[in-house]
């Protein structure tokens, strides 16, 4: 690991100006990537900020009956939260697929939104990777990439984000609330990461030196119907290959409101536009719910070996969907 | 505007099982590797390093993290928690009685942050926290019962590369049984001592 200095912020003005003079300084949360990451060298900071203590580490109720998620809000503390659990279920589901007991209890969740991809040539210093090193080329196009992913990618990469987290806060249209030294920012979640495109090393379209405060919930009744269902390789505590954070309201056998995203499939949580379009004011069968799976996947384009993914994605907007209209007609 | 010259190490105070220790770290110096290397608390195991093991864990804060991916300097104002501040004196905490009692390992190597992940287990779960397989996270539900499907979920970060899951899980719930036993009695006693303070307020 290079050396590098350390120093703990006591306000978020301050931890602006700290990483404003240092172009190579990084915000330190829980630091359960950044410092995995320097470990193996693909981070390489002259200087951490640590903000885990900034005063960022509240949930409330906004006016509009939505919630206001401090930055530094652990994931332990957002899954186990009464209002989350209650009006939001799919973000604490989403939220406890992921990771660890131990780790939930260090990340936070601003760096939850911008840990960076689990792909294994990302983190593999020998291997070509162009988000590593924009221009060196991508090593899992021809190489191993059966988790890899199958909607937005680029020729240049096919890394997915690995977060359960931000699949639930996609789908409840969270807004990324952010401060810099200019004054204070907004971005849709669903505006927040960046098309992958001949760029894949520029993921957020957060300004340069800006800190994440907090993450605004909007008020969504549908949530409270709602789910996430994470596929994996083991039962527990391990990446997705595909998940699905769904919401969903019928009234009078029609579909009222609907909610999708799909985690494990795109560089970022992929909001499912088209099967919620598909979807609205349509009957409450299977075949509908397939049909909708089928008009969001048409963009897919798998890889020789992740081709599953198509498939199960498909599977999984039938199921759930299944699921929570037999809860809403409850 | 140049970046100020910015030490790589600095002077930090840990609080460590109520004691404090000052040392000074290079700002690369994890938790993990303060507590095993230089204060000599060997107790806390390093296994994969990466934070994908636990056999790190401690609890921050009476919470369990792992110490691989703490840094140490970044630890300082916390009350750190090992495996060497678990019990009470020569009194073993109910889990690491538990875990003697049921063989709740095979070669030990994992043993420290299994009892330290279990032992933050049952109080997560008799906080009402929810895990990845409970049925209905809505709060109106109530806490699920710690099942064994429970206790497998809550402590899949602590892994045994001896395979004693069986006997772990068996020790965590008697742990959590022996736990819940003694809140209820401790309810109990608050309620009853009230109680009996009423009544010598009645009687003086």
């Amino acid at each position: 690991m290079k050396e590098f200095g350390y120093q703990r912020a006591a306000d978020v003005s301050g931890a602006l100006a700290l990483l404003d003079a240092d172009p190579d300084a990084r915000f330190l949360g829980g630091g359960t990537n950044l410092v995995d990451l320097m470990k193996t060298g693909v981070e390489r900071p002259g200087r951490l900020v640590d903000v885990r203590e900034l005063p960022l580490d509240r949930i409330e109720s906004t006016e509009d009956g939505g919630l206001r998620i401090g930055a530094t809000v652990t994931n332990s503390d957002l899954a186990a939260h009464p209002d989350v659990r209650r009006n939001y279920p799919a973000l604490t589901q989403a939220v406890l697929a992921g990771a660890s007991g131990q780790l939930r209890n260090m990340a936070t969740v601003g760096g939850n939104l911008l840990q960076r991809t689990r792909c294994g040539y990302f983190s593999d210093v020998s291997k070509p990777c162009n988000k590593r090193v924009p221009g060196s080329g991508c090593s899992a196009i021809e190489g191993e990439h059966h988790n890899h992913a199958i909607l937005g990618a680029s020729d240049h990469c096919v890394a997915t984000h690995p977060s359960d987290m931000g699949v639930a806060l996609t789908a409840f249209d969270a807004v990324v609330d952010y401060e810099t030294v200019d004054g204070p920012g907004q971005l849709a979640l669903t505006d927040f990461y960046l098309p992958v495109g001949d760029t894949p090393h520029r993921e957020t379209a957060l300004p340069p030196g800006a800190l994440i405060t907090g993450v605004t919930l909007p008020p969504a009744p549908v949530a409270a119907n709602s789910r996430y269902r994470k596929v994996r390789e083991r039962a527990s505590y391990a990446f997705a290959i595909g998940s699905i954070a769904a919401a969903l309201d019928v009234q009078d056998g029609v579909v009222r409101d609907v909610r999708l995203a799909f985690g494990a499939v795109a560089s970022r949580p992929w909001r499912a536009h088209a099967a919620e379009q598909a979807l609205t004011g349509g009957p409450v069968d299977a075949a509908a719910f397939a049909a909708a799976a089928d008009a969001e996947l048409a963009a897919a384009r798998p890889l020789p070996h992740n081709g599953y993914k198509v498939t199960l994605m498909r599977n999984l907007v039938v199921a759930v969907l299944s699921e929570l209209a037999e809860e809403a007609g409850r | 505007m140049a970046p100020a010259p910015s030490s790589t190490y600095s002077a930090v105070t840990l609080n460590i099982n109520g004691e404090k220790h000052t040392l000074t770290v290079d700002h690369r110096t994890t938790l993990l590797d303060a507590l095993r290397e230089r204060l000599d608390m060997t107790g806390t195991k390093k296994g994969c390093d990466q934070g994908q093991c636990g056999a790190c864990t401690v609890l921050l804060d009476n919470r369990r993290a792992v110490a691989c991916l703490q840094l140490a300097v970044a630890a300082e104002g916390r009350e750190i928690t090992t495996i060497e501040g678990v019990a009470d004196g020569d009194q073993l905490h109910a889990v690491q009685q538990a875990f003697l009692d049921l063989d709740g390992y095979q070669c030990g190597y994992c043993t420290p942050g299994q009892i330290c992940s279990a032992v933050a287990v049952i109080e997560e779960h008799a906080a009402g926290w929810p895990s990845a397989v409970t049925d209905d996270v809505r709060p109106e539900a109530g806490p699920p019962p710690l099942t064994a499907e429970e206790i497998r979920e809550r402590m899949s970060g602590n892994l045994c590369r001896c395979g004693a899951y069986v006997s772990i899980v068996q020790a965590v719930a008697r742990a959590a049984e022996a736990d819940a036993r003694a809140r209820a009695v401790d309810g109990d006693r608050t309620a009853d001592g009230s109680q009996a303070a009423k009544r010598e307020g009645a009687a003086a």
